[in-house]
């Protein structure tokens, strides 16, 4: 049988400074590398909620994303005629043509200019996104120089408020309404009427096409085919793969730029954590004598310190994930360099970083217990007891 | 020859030789000893610092290796057992008394007595009943939730003792169990250990500087430079008989 866990539980409270010290060197640590997944993660879910599964985006071919792509008439008619397409109760196709155009505003508290996306919409495009909602005011008028803003941008950008004037496209365009989106990237956008759009940007062609499809099953077979078109130079994605991959490069620096921070820190806590517990076993030489005369094995005496290790891995991984848990809270913004516009997101905490954080916490209590615990299980038994 | 109570031999030493290396030099402690323990005695060894005694105790309890020779305890031969063998043997075979008492300030003085029984199969209600009727023998059922530092020294020994026999090994070995303790505590200790050795029929092995504690003991062996010696400072004879 081991020697008791409470042994080793109230040797770290018996010592509790060194233990709050070394355990607070740890808990900054999973802070950080729990903030930076909780970032990454906040800024996936933002743009993947943005799609729908059974939607399809169309852009041309090998262009990133809607900013960089242009859809011209004659093809977007083409796609309009697939029979994919599902219509509404309405008997109207659930399809939209739709301008992404960039401009920049700026923000209320700096002053400053920042990117921002303007979509021009179709009475469709609603329909196709139900996560978005009409919260405040009502729908452009088509044909008039009427536009609706996300909350995102209503309360970041000056003009962006209900009753409030945009000047961009050598025109002024009235906000009429506030739109809500969740936390997706819609909430980051000026939506106004498709045409209007165009004229004013003076821009031929569309950016996208988008809609929804009838089977949700029929997706592959109407890419192949659209795909192989010669009359058309489009590439198809369903709307949820679309924005996860807006968001991949971001995501991926991110969670590199996160890991690798903390890889560095951790070294920092790992040495902490080795300091305390070769500390640990210098000062308690001659219980170690004692147990190990007793007739504990080896065995016994190295699991001991690697658990009082271990248990000072999770006392610092959950203080660090407690903190990290307030994250939550903040809402960041920044510039999406896939789409070049400025995106919302926050912080999230999901299972998956939980576990992760606290593997991560145990993971150093282990490296940086696991060698002075050999020390102590090595130790010469007489030697040992005569260190008093 | 140390059967002084006529019992069978419990420890039998045969051609025990031990030295320790310093540096280059080799420095002898024990030198070819020879000599047995009779089942339930009370032996004392005594001798000034560096003449082997601890040593001496040291490889009787397992927790020191042998240069040459044979120990064997119960009829077991310890001097063959690997470092595994030896630390479960040591847990069914032996009790430790020392001097500074070795209890782990962190755990009760009922989780002290506890320790040993850790290593063997006894349930958790069993361990209980065993650690209280240990701790009722030295007379500190009263103290049973309390720390080490909350213990008197006297106490502290009184726990380390229980927690020696807790296990009912067949031998407790003692290394100045009372050099730490005022006259009245050490007293109380010696008289305790004897106690032990009457009622309970243990053999105890004490290395002592103490006269008073050499004097509760039954045999006295002296050591001097690493070769035993009779009470009257004569070599004692390699082999019984001869």
């Amino acid at each position: 049988m081991a020697i008791p866990f409470s042994y080793s539980l109230r040797n770290l409270w018996t010592r509790r400074l060194t233990t709050v010290l070394t355990a607070s060197g740890m808990a900054l640590v999973v802070f950080v590398f729990a903030a930076t997944l909780m970032l990454a993660e906040g800024l996936r879910k933002t743009l993947v909620e943005t799609g729908s599964y059974d939607n399809v985006v169309i852009i041309r071919k090998s262009s990133n994303s809607e900013v960089q792509s242009g859809v011209d008439r004659a093809q977007a008619s083409i796609i309009e005629s697939q029979p994919e397409v599902a219509r509404g109760s309405d008997g109207r196709l659930l399809l939209a043509k739709e301008l992404v155009v960039l401009i920049n505003i700026p923000k209320r508290e700096s002053n400053k200019p920042a990117n921002v996306v303007i979509r021009g919409i179709a009475p469709a495009s609603l329909l196709l996104r139900p996560q978005v909602r009409l919260s405040e005011g009502r729908m452009p008028r088509p044909g008039s120089a009427e536009v609706i803003a996300g909350k995102s941008i209503a309360r970041r950008f000056k003009g962006g408020g209900i009753g409030e004037t945009l000047r961009f496209g050598m025109r002024d365009w009235t906000v009429v309404g506030i739109f809500d989106a969740g936390t997706t990237g819609f909430s980051s956008e000026i939506w106004g009427d498709v045409d209007q759009l165009m004229q004013a940007f003076r821009r031929p062609v569309y950016s996208s096409v988008s809609f929804k499809l009838q089977d949700v099953t029929a997706f592959d077979q109407f890419k192949q085919r659209v795909e192989g078109d010669p009359r058309l130079t489009v590439e198809a994605k369903r709307e949820t793969r679309y924005y996860e991959d807006q968001s991949e490069a971001m995501a991926k620096f991110l969670r590199i730029m996160g890991i690798t921070l903390t890889v560095i820190f951790s070294l920092g806590a790992v040495i902490g954590a080795m300091i305390t517990m070769y500390a640990a076993v210098a000062n308690r030489v001659v219980e170690i004598g004692t147990l190990r005369a007793l007739g504990f094995q080896k065995m016994s005496i190295l699991a001991a310190f690697v658990m009082e290790s271990l248990l000072l891995g999770l006392l610092g991984g959950v203080v660090g994930l407690f903190g990290a848990s307030f994250m939550q809270l903040i809402t960041i913004s920044t510039m999406n360099w896939q789409t070049f516009s400025e995106l919302a997101f926050s912080f999230t905490l999901t299972l998956d970083i939980l576990w992760k954080s606290l593997l991560f916490s145990v993971g150093m209590g282990f490296v940086g217990g696991v060698l002075p615990a050999f020390r102590a299980a090595r130790m010469n038994i007489v030697e040992a007891l005569r260190a008093s | 020859m140390g059967m002084g109570n006529g019992n069978p031999p419990i420890v039998e030493i045969v051609n025990l030789s031990k030295s320790y290396r310093r540096g280059s030099q080799t420095i002898p402690v024990l030198e070819d000893i020879t000599f047995d323990i009779a089942d339930g005695e009370f032996l004392a060894l005594m001798g000034p610092s560096g003449s082997g005694k601890s040593t001496l105790l040291n490889l009787i309890a397992g927790i020191d290796k042998a240069d040459e020779g044979t120990i064997r305890v119960g009829g077991v031969d310890i001097t063959s057992l690997s470092d595994k063998e030896l630390a479960a043997w040591r847990a069914a075979n032996v009790g430790f008394i020392f001097q500074f008492y070795n209890l782990m300030p962190v755990l009760t003085a009922f989780e002290n007595v506890e320790l040993p029984l850790l290593l063997t199969g006894l349930s958790r209600s069993e361990r209980r009943e065993h650690v209280a009727l240990a701790l009722q023998v030295v007379g500190l059922s009263d103290r049973v939730d309390h720390y080490p530092a909350q213990l008197s020294g006297g106490q502290q020994q009184r726990v380390a003792i229980a927690r020696a026999v807790v296990s009912d090994p067949a031998i407790l070995v003692a290394d100045e169990p009372t050099g730490d303790l005022d006259r009245v505590s050490a007293g109380e200790i010696l008289q305790l250990m004897d106690r032990l050795v009457r009622e309970f029929g243990k053999t105890i092995i004490m290395v002592t500087h103490d006269p008073r504690a050499a004097e509760k003991a039954r045999i006295i062996r002296h050591l001097e430079k690493g070769i035993l010696t009779d009470i009257d400072g004569q070599p004692a004879s390699p082999v019984a008989g001869s």
